[in-house]
């Protein structure tokens, strides 16, 4: 982890209100999962945002991200050559190295995002990978996810491309070695659900608002078998082993 | 050029008077992967219980005009663990460390502080005022005669200097700083969070399950700059202020109006570096300014 200043080389709208952001980046590994604070501001918001890593280039990292409220309004007001602070990388990613053979991503909205990084480093290590993505309505980074994954199926709720409904109604948990899921809650919690019953092992990538980011305010809290834990430091993936719905 | 900002609270001396504020910094393991936390003048540790907490459940975190709001509920490992893990940690470092420490019976402040007593924590900061757990800790804050009572018999007890850190909403200020005051406090800290509260309006309740949270950031500046003004000018003994200190020239402010030291809490999340940054400009404005030391300019207003 460090904290620096970088350098915002594009950020343009790929779907409404949905926003790819290449920044460069130091030399720092960043794992599948993992996250950063950013802010492009000083004294118009408290908080730095933490914004998920969508793709690792050898010396940029590119975030996408959701126009959700103040932070990401500003973010997606830059334009190349602005200056963006970076916090990171932060946090516990998906364990892809510990997962081998079928592997299901399943992700629903702005959960997407975290799994296009996963999914390159699966195919690297010669796994098998079927995505799965559920929209609302409009449909985003469909073509880099059908560059790398051995099959792709969406969903989208109100829209007219893919499956019409749920991704979840897609997913066949009993085919797989493992899933991995990000996206809302109740989603996820569906997802989990269904692969606990079928006794396939699961990682989920909690999504909570934060503060520090790094472990020390306790703001992040999310609920597990061994009690209270941080999404920002101990997750924000977390076994299906261990969460509590 | 150090010996500028080297500043002594109740025989304890700090390098510098900077101090990272309860509840905002852990136990500064997280910001000593950023930078060597032996800069500071002190960590005022995660408050801490006598038994281990969980904290509260839902939204703890909520992002206001110039500010926040948390809702935590003192998650923390309890005070064996602190001594056990997370002390000897702190205390490789050359920073003052101090344990804040709260509570709901004064029964467990008394053993917190007999457990504390036996340890190389350079002080107690004890947290009559945290607005996020349902009984105790707030109306000790409130009200200047229990205070009083609970403060004396935790002097009784300690035999680390005790530094009081007392809530903006309390009935008084000034009466309640003085209550403290009278029943042995060695030193005042100001000002915890300002009970506030949020709605999510989408989904028509209260943000926090607790309905009601602690406010901190720059926000609450203005108003803790006043009522650390008040104190000083109404006790004898040390105080460190704080609420909201974002910049040196808020650091400066309160200085000016009577604080020994400061701490800075919300400010390390919009800037995790922020602490070495004013360290080093403090120093700086010692130097521009020709100051002998820094309390040169303390409490001038």
């Amino acid at each position: 982890m460090e904290y620096y200043q970088s350098e915002i080389i594009f950020n343009q709208e790929i779907a409404p209100d949905i926003f790819l952001m290449e920044v460069t980046r130091n030399k720092e590994e960043i794992e599948p999962g993992q996250f950063f604070m950013l802010k492009t501001w000083r004294d118009e918001l408290t908080l730095m945002r933490p914004i998920s890593v969508y793709n690792v280039l050898p010396k940029q990292v590119q975030f996408m991200y959701r126009i959700a409220g103040k932070g990401t309004a500003l973010l997606s007001n830059t334009k190349p050559g602005d200056a963006i602070q970076l916090l990171g990388p932060l946090g516990t990613g998906f364990p892809y190295k510990k997962v081998h053979g079928e592997i299901a991503l399943l992700g629903g909205g702005i959960g997407i995002p975290p799994l296009f990084e996963t999914a390159k480093k699966l195919k690297a290590l010669n796994n098998n990978v079927t995505v799965y993505l559920g929209f609302k309505k409009e449909l985003f980074a469909i073509d880099d996810f059908a560059g790398v994954a051995d099959h792709l199926f969406i969903a989208s709720e109100e829209g007219e491309e893919g499956y019409r409904g749920f991704i979840t109604d897609l997913l066949k948990p009993e085919k797989f070695d493992a899933v991995f899921t990000c996206g809302p809650e109740i989603m996820m919690e569906k997802v989990w659900r269904m692969c606990k019953e079928k006794q396939v092992p699961v990682w989920l990538s909690m999504e909570r608002r934060m503060a520090c980011g790094i472990g020390a305010c306790l703001g992040c809290n999310c609920d597990t078998i061994h009690g209270t834990v941080r999404a920002c430091k101990d997750g924000p993936v977390f076994s299906g082993d261990v969460l509590v719905f | 050029m150090k010996n500028k900002l080297e500043t002594i609270i109740n025989g304890v001396k700090f390098k510098n008077p900077i101090i990272a504020a309860s509840g905002c910094y852990g136990f500064g393991r997280e910001y000593n992967e950023l930078y060597d936390i032996s800069l500071l003048g002190g960590i005022s540790s995660k408050g801490l219980t006598l038994e281990p907490r969980q904290g509260n459940k839902g939204i703890r975190i909520w992002e206001t005009a110039s500010g926040m709001m948390n809702s935590v509920g003192l998650q923390n490992p309890g005070v064996h663990r602190f001594i056990e893990e997370e002390l000897p940690w702190m205390r490789k470092h050359d920073t003052v460390i101090i344990a804040n420490l709260g509570g709901s019976l004064i029964e467990d402040y008394i053993e917190g502080i007999n457990l504390l007593n036996k340890t190389e924590v350079d002080m107690i900061e004890l947290n009559i005022s945290c607005p996020n757990v349902k009984t105790g800790g707030m109306a000790l804050g409130i009200k200047a005669d229990i205070a009083f009572e609970a403060v004396k018999l935790c002097k009784q007890a300690s035999e680390k200097p005790l530094m009081v850190k007392l809530s903006p909403n309390a009935e008084n200020i000034i009466e309640m700083a003085q209550a403290c005051e009278a029943a042995g406090a060695d030193s005042l800290s100001l000002v915890n969070t300002f009970n506030a509260m949020a709605v999510d309006v989408r989904n028509k309740k209260a943000v926090f399950n607790n309905t009601y949270a602690g406010l901190s950031g720059a926000a609450i500046k203005p108003i803790a700059l006043r009522m650390v003004h008040q104190v000083c000018k109404n006790v004898k003994i040390p105080v460190v202020g704080l609420g909201g200190i974002y910049t040196l020239e808020d650091i400066l402010s309160f200085i000016m109006v009577g604080a020994t030291a400061v701490q800075v809490g919300t400010a390390n999340f919009n800037e995790p570096n922020i602490l070495p940054t004013l360290i080093q400009q403090l120093e700086q404005y010692c130097e521009e300014e020709k100051l002998n030391h820094i309390s040169d300019i303390q409490g001038i207003i």
